[in-house]
């Protein structure tokens, strides 16, 4: 009787199976559960390791108020995105080799950061004129190079597209562990230099007086993020990435005063937000990952609010009577 | 049939007008240090264009504006708002509100609803400058008649407006702009109400943004609302003459960027976008020079007289 029921009810499953809904829930829960295939689920392990590792350096960004820093060098990556491409392509043959298009990604991304400070420091310009004078001409050179290379007749192209608002599903199974793995030693750094970073973010000049190298700290500091972008273009993309570094520190801000928790949170609701949007456009067909990781992080910082509005209250000191004039 | 006048007139008068459009705006985000409000609102817009699309169904100017400056209001709302809830910097609340909605934009552009119709991420990032063609005039003689002005490409129809819009603005609120600019509280002193100016402006670069928008993509919007207003930056220091050399250089870069777009056969608004690039380093690299080459030959007016410092900061007094 059961054996009946049971085939029974497949049928009608199977018969349901046509509409749009019932498989996308099915596939959705699967995706939250890790399940729908071994390159995806890699995937999204990476895009969490990266969330983990950008919410600290997204925390100490915003502590040394250069947030917008990170959105010039993302978008000046799409240069040594396009030259990385053709570098691959001239030296094995096939444009879609992810090590060259990061390493590209990574030399244009540190070009572009010194631009801007070159700008800063060789003009009357200011951060963030620079800024939006890198931004938009390293896109444009990279839009430019994007055109070139749509003109080559080879396969594979339809790849760099995909850097600009990221995509897991589907990676390849190497490119996945490629993102893994960079992940996974960015983490590894962040948590060996906390220290060192809490120090340069929070009182540059007393690190400067108690001997500490603060420049090279810094630049570590800026390091870290460059790296956290160029792993993030194929998961969250270049036009996005910054979100990564922004909300999740935004959010742990509603949280916690303290730089240490705020900095653990921070990692938390990146982790989070990079696994349900990474699930999210894993299951429902036509969500970019990008788009669906950066709007989980802002819904996890639209649900906080309710949290720093109760913490303030708590905390605000008692207010006094205004004296008689 | 003229083949310039009919391919490549229409798209280079449409980016002459789209960075003079974004120009007029840009110069004056620069001077107050607003600049990367330029870069917020071009990517807070893309939700309201789609919505707009999705609602009219049709690429009209009217649903597209409207939906454009509705989001890019509400996002400079959500700015504030942020900002107040959560004491974080101005420009991490930038990023936060705009990165936020810009996904929100592109998750409407994938769905099926937007699919269906001629509206996608790269339109929205890169425009589509080539597509203007403008077919009815059979050569330069007949540009001259009235008549035929109506059958000009529709990014072209939109932008001779806004420009004469935003022009007739910048003279006619100089004075207010100057002031509010400069010296907000003594604005506020006078009777003058320098948030309202910050409301109009917003609005004047969003209504810019959205006009050139459709033409040559938000990315190229960014550029056209900086570059040339940070090459005027380095040679002025009065703000009439600053928005005019940004009008100017608006146009130069634009000419050269789509005459070398056309010479290697690739994307007119990204070259444009890598020239605004291109001219500001070439206006970094002459302003130092020119300083270096001062302070090697002192001037005729006497030591301690500078006229091109480039250190010397913009003050109410140097207007």
């Amino acid at each position: 009787m059961a054996a009946v029921w049971r085939r029974a009810s497949c049928r009608r499953w199977s018969a349901d199976a046509g509409g749009r809904s019932y498989p996308d829930r099915i596939g959705m829960l699967d995706a939250l559960l890790l399940s729908v295939g071994y390159n995806t689920t890699v995937a999204t392990i990476g895009a969490m390791l990266l969330g983990a590792a950008a919410g600290p350096v997204g925390v100490f960004l915003l502590l040394r108020r250069r947030a917008l820093l990170a959105d010039a060098a993302s978008h000046a990556t799409l240069p040594g995105v396009v030259l990385g491409f053709l570098v691959s392509l001239w030296l094995t043959g096939e444009g879609r080799s992810l090590p060259f298009i990061l390493a590209g990604a990574a030399i244009s991304a540190g070009l572009g950061v010194f631009c801007v400070q070159a700008l800063q420091a060789w003009s009357r310009l200011t951060p963030s004129i620079a800024i939006a004078v890198v931004l938009s001409a390293g896109f444009g050179l990279g839009v430019l190079g994007l055109s070139y290379v749509q003109t080559l007749p080879i396969a594979g192209q339809a790849g760099l597209d995909q850097l600009l608002v990221g995509q897991t599903a589907g990676m390849r199974l190497a490119d996945a562990y490629l993102i893994a793995a960079a992940a996974a030693i960015l983490l590894l750094l962040v948590v060996v230099f906390f220290k060192e970073l809490r120090l340069v973010a929070f009182d540059a000049e007393f690190a400067a007086a108690a001997g500490w190298p603060v420049q090279r700290l810094d630049l570590l500091a800026n390091g870290l993020v460059l790296v956290t972008v160029v792993v993030g273009l194929s998961s969250v993309g270049l036009i996005l990435v910054v979100a990564l570094l922004i909300i999740p520190a935004a959010t742990a801000r509603l949280w916690s005063g303290s730089l240490d928790r705020m900095a653990l949170l921070a990692g938390l609701f990146g982790s989070l937000a990079a696994y349900l949007g990474a699930s999210v456009s894993a299951a429902a067909h036509n969500v970019p990952t990008g788009a669906a990781i950066v709007l989980s992080a802002g819904l996890l910082f639209v649900l906080s609010l309710p949290v720093a509005a109760v913490r303030q209250r708590l905390l605000a000191p008692p207010v006094l009577p205004e004296p008689p004039p | 049939m003229n083949p310039f006048v009919a391919i490549d007139l229409p798209a280079l008068l449409i980016a002459i007008l789209a960075s003079i459009a974004c120009a007029l705006p840009g110069s004056l985000l620069v001077l107050r240090g607003q600049a990367l409000l330029g870069d917020a609102l071009s990517h807070m817009v893309l939700p309201g264009i789609v919505v707009a699309f999705l609602i009219t169904g049709q690429m009209t100017s009217g649903a597209m504006l409207l939906g454009a400056l509705a989001a890019g209001l509400i996002g400079a709302g959500l700015i504030a708002l942020v900002r107040r809830l959560t004491k974080i910097e101005a420009s991490a609340a930038m990023g936060l509100v705009f990165t936020v909605m810009f996904a929100f934009g592109v998750l409407l552009l994938a769905s099926d609803a937007a699919r269906k119709v001629d509206l996608d991420l790269n339109h929205a990032l890169y425009g589509h400058l080539e597509a203007a063609l403008w077919l009815e005039p059979a050569g330069w003689g007949d540009l001259l008649s009235p008549a035929i002005w109506p059958t000009a490409p529709r990014p072209l129809l939109l932008l001779v407006p806004v420009v004469v819009l935003l022009a007739l603005a910048v003279v006619l609120t100089f004075k207010e702009l100057r002031l509010a600019s400069f010296d907000p509280d003594y604005a506020t002193l006078q009777g003058f109400r320098p948030r309202l100016i910050d409301f109009v402006l917003t609005a004047a670069t969003t209504l810019a943004a959205v006009s050139a928008f459709d033409a040559v993509g938000s990315i190229l919007v960014i550029a056209l609302l900086t570059c040339p207003a940070a090459v005027a930056r380095l040679c002025t220091d009065r703000l009439s003459t600053h928005i005019a050399l940004s009008v100017g250089f608006a146009a130069l870069i634009a000419v050269a960027g789509y005459g070398s777009a056309a010479a290697l056969e690739t994307s007119g608004s990204a070259a444009i976008a890598s020239m605004g690039g291109i001219a500001v380093a070439v206006a970094v690299a002459v302003t130092r020079l020119r300083r270096r080459r001062r302070r090697e030959t002192p001037s005729a007016a006497g030591p301690g007289i500078d006229p091109d410092s480039a250190v010397r900061p913009l003050r109410p007094g140097s207007v």
